[in-house]
């Protein structure tokens, strides 16, 4: 099959995918009785049964299921996703404030998760059973047993509250009067990266400054992942024959650990940055709830409070779009490096 | 000539076969190798001192309320106060008893762990070995259910999951029910779709025996290893989220002895006093530690199980 066939294949496969996604989204927003889900049209303070009744009928909420879901589909495609309580404003507006918080610390956290799992999984492979390889295993199921609001809170309590330095937040008071103000350009809504075009320096290590616990979170815990795998995938591919070969040869040997083995181990990480996706954006909402990012993921915390559903219900579709999204990516790219993939 | 068996032949075989039955001598001989590792010491007695403390709890903290699980508390004074004679680890705000949510709450994470991971396996297997065995369109509807599920990240469907069902402790058991199955599922399916084509299940088969008795007699105690290692390891990750729910003021309500909760009610506390500003660090510390240390455990015991019980990685 040729690689062109095989993306279209795949990509046919991810519409049904998210059709599911939908439907899971739908299901979950009809256990609630309709009695609840009419709160988001009630404006007035008080309201009698018989207009709850008149209002739960004027909107339909007590239609069939079909029906309902279609209507829900339609507003979805004329981009209507109703009113956030929570970001007091349309879903999607609040959503285009508070995405790029979180995207710029998975944008800082990603590459340092998988370059950091993929140095210490080496390092694990290469001394296997010597105590470097013991303390990488203590170190990835210590990071797979601790709780992310625990991490969080302890690194707050260490450095902001004993040493007094990187406060939570996103940005400094003076910082974010900076942000709002007129001459101040917001290019891509990413601070750091704003401050750049903008050329203020003092925004961009103010930003940063903000960013380094969250991110430092989230490395320790998310990397044991990607050290798991990669240590396991690279023994594998030190006992291939050409290592043997190219040992017995008497090559250099970080040069064999470096090109030969750990080009071809890397190969297997790929295919799990989708289940590395799916971990941080759950990992995000703690994040950003202990270090006070207002990002979708706070948002989301702050929604599941206030029973904000049309919030919820979008950051929940909108998340798993993103994740059916990555996973054909990663598909892609998996069977462009390895043709044997397109084959079954 | 006829009658001289292979075993008859080698007498070693013989004793063997006669002294036990395969199946336990199969587990004494992975139990034996399981209990060398040290690593597995470590979880296991973890996990036992946790049982310990989770089955005398009425005896360790007395309760004093109708609901035991309701933690005492004795006074209203917002700050916390630090470990006493009469606090031995100190108090939560609002004078609630550490040590005694601690050891409660010990109680409430076997609770939910056992009774999520039981139903998650029960329907997991049930579906899984439906799958497996059968085949065909029955296999691509449920496998494509369960695709579904692993098609959104797992916290952030929990708490959609738990906000439709109206938040609180059972919400959040139920939550987990829903969602946990499909990875045992996905492990159940395949074991069985390398072991329904083996010649045992074929000569099985031949013999005239029925789907459920080739099901549970020769599949299920062929593929349960690795789904039980994955329950264990399981166990904590599923304390680990209900703990992340309750943190996040979805699951029990305030001054209940829930582990997520308590140490959601430390977040005012995290800088004390000028001049003192780690006065607060038993609020801190003390509820999250035991919280990483019940998943450590459960985590120990599933990494090293993984090892030794999968027959794949094993006597080499």
């Amino acid at each position: 099959m040729s690689l062109l066939n095989y993306v279209i294949r795949r990509i046919l496969l991810m519409i049904i995918v998210l059709f599911g996604v939908s439907l899971l989204v739908f299901s979950i927003m009809m256990i609630i009785p309709p009695g609840r889900r009419v709160a988001i049209y009630v404006t007035q303070e008080k309201i009698t049964p018989d207009q709850m009744q008149a209002m739960i009928k004027k909107y339909g909420l007590d239609d069939p299921a079909p029906v309902q879901y279609v209507r829900w589909i339609k507003s979805i495609f004329s981009g209507d996703f109703g009113y956030s309580v929570t970001a007091a404003a349309p879903v999607l507006k609040g959503f285009k404030e508070y995405f790029p918080v979180t995207l710029e610390l998975v944008l800082y956290a990603t590459p340092l998760i998988i370059l950091f799992g993929v140095w210490l999984g080496t390092l694990g492979a290469v001394h296997k059973d010597k105590p470097i390889d013991h303390a990488t295993r203590v170190f990835a199921i210590i990071g797979y047993s601790l709780p992310t609001f625990w991490l969080g809170l302890i690194l707050l309590m260490i450095f902001y509250g004993y040493f007094d330095i990187f406060p939570p937040g996103v940005l400094s008071n003076k910082g974010t009067e900076v942000l709002y103000s007129p001459q101040f350009h917001r290019y891509t809504h990413l601070i750091t990266i704003d401050a750049i075009l903008n050329w203020r320096w003092d925004i961009f290590w103010d930003g940063l400054y903000h960013l380094i616990l969250p991110t430092i979170n989230l490395v320790l815990l998310s990397s044991a992942l990607i050290l798991r795998l990669m240590r396991s995938s690279m023994l594998e591919s030190l006992g291939q024959d050409y290592i043997r070969t190219a040992l017995a040869k008497g090559a250099d040997k970080k040069t064999i650990y470096r090109v030969h083995a750990r080009r071809n181990a890397l190969i297997p990480v790929i295919t799990i940055s989708g289940i590395l996706f799916a971990g941080l954006m759950g990992g995000m909402v703690i994040t950003e709830t202990i270090f006070a990012r207002t990002g979708i993921g706070l948002w989301m915390a702050r929604a599941a409070l206030q029973l904000d559903l049309p919030a919820i219900m979008f950051n929940v579709l909108f998340l798993g779009f993103v994740f059916v999204l990555m996973n054909l990516i990663v598909d892609i790219i998996y069977a462009y490096i390895d043709p044997r993939i397109r084959l079954t | 000539m006829s009658n001289v068996t292979y075993e008859k032949m080698n007498p070693e075989l013989e004793e063997r076969r006669v002294s036990k039955h395969p199946r336990l001598q199969e587990f004494l001989f992975s139990a034996k190798r399981f209990l060398k590792n040290p690593l597995t010491i470590i979880g296991l007695i973890i996990i036992l001192s946790f049982a310990f403390v989770a089955i005398f709890a009425p005896i360790l903290a007395p309760p004093q309320n109708s609901d035991p699980y309701r933690i005492p508390h004795t006074g209203w004074k917002m700050a916390p106060s630090p470990p006493s004679k009469e606090h031995p680890l100190g108090t939560l705000e609002q004078q609630y008893d550490i040590y005694y949510g601690i050891v409660w709450g010990t109680r409430l994470a076997f609770k939910i762990g056992v009774v999520v991971v039981f139903a998650n396996l029960v329907i997991g297997l049930l579906l899984g070995a439906i799958a497996g065995y059968f085949g065909g369109l029955t296999d691509e509807i449920i496998m494509r259910i369960t695709d579904m599920f692993y098609a959104i990240p797992f916290l952030v469907m929990a708490m959609a999951l738990v906000v439709a069902l109206g938040r609180g402790l059972k919400a959040v058991i139920i939550t987990l029910i829903i969602l946990g199955w499909p990875t045992y599922t996905r492990v159940i399916r395949s074991e069985i779709l390398v072991i329904r084509d083996r010649d045992f299940i074929l000569a099985a088969r031949a013999s005239g025996a029925s789907h459920l008795r080739i099901i549970f007699k020769h599949i299920l105690p062929n593929s349960i290893y690795s789904v039980l290692i994955i329950a264990s390891m399981n166990v904590g990750t599923i304390v680990l989220t209900a703990a992340a729910l309750s943190f996040l003021g979805l699951g029990s309500e305030t001054g209940y002895a829930d582990w997520g909760q308590m140490v959601s009610m430390c977040r005012n506390w995290i800088v004390g006093p000028a001049g003192n500003r780690l006065a607060y660090w038993y609020v801190v510390i003390i509820p999250g530690f035991v919280i990483a240390l019940f998943v450590l455990g459960w985590n120990l015991l599933g990494d090293a199980a993984r090892d030794v019980f999968d027959p794949k990685m094993r006597r080499r």
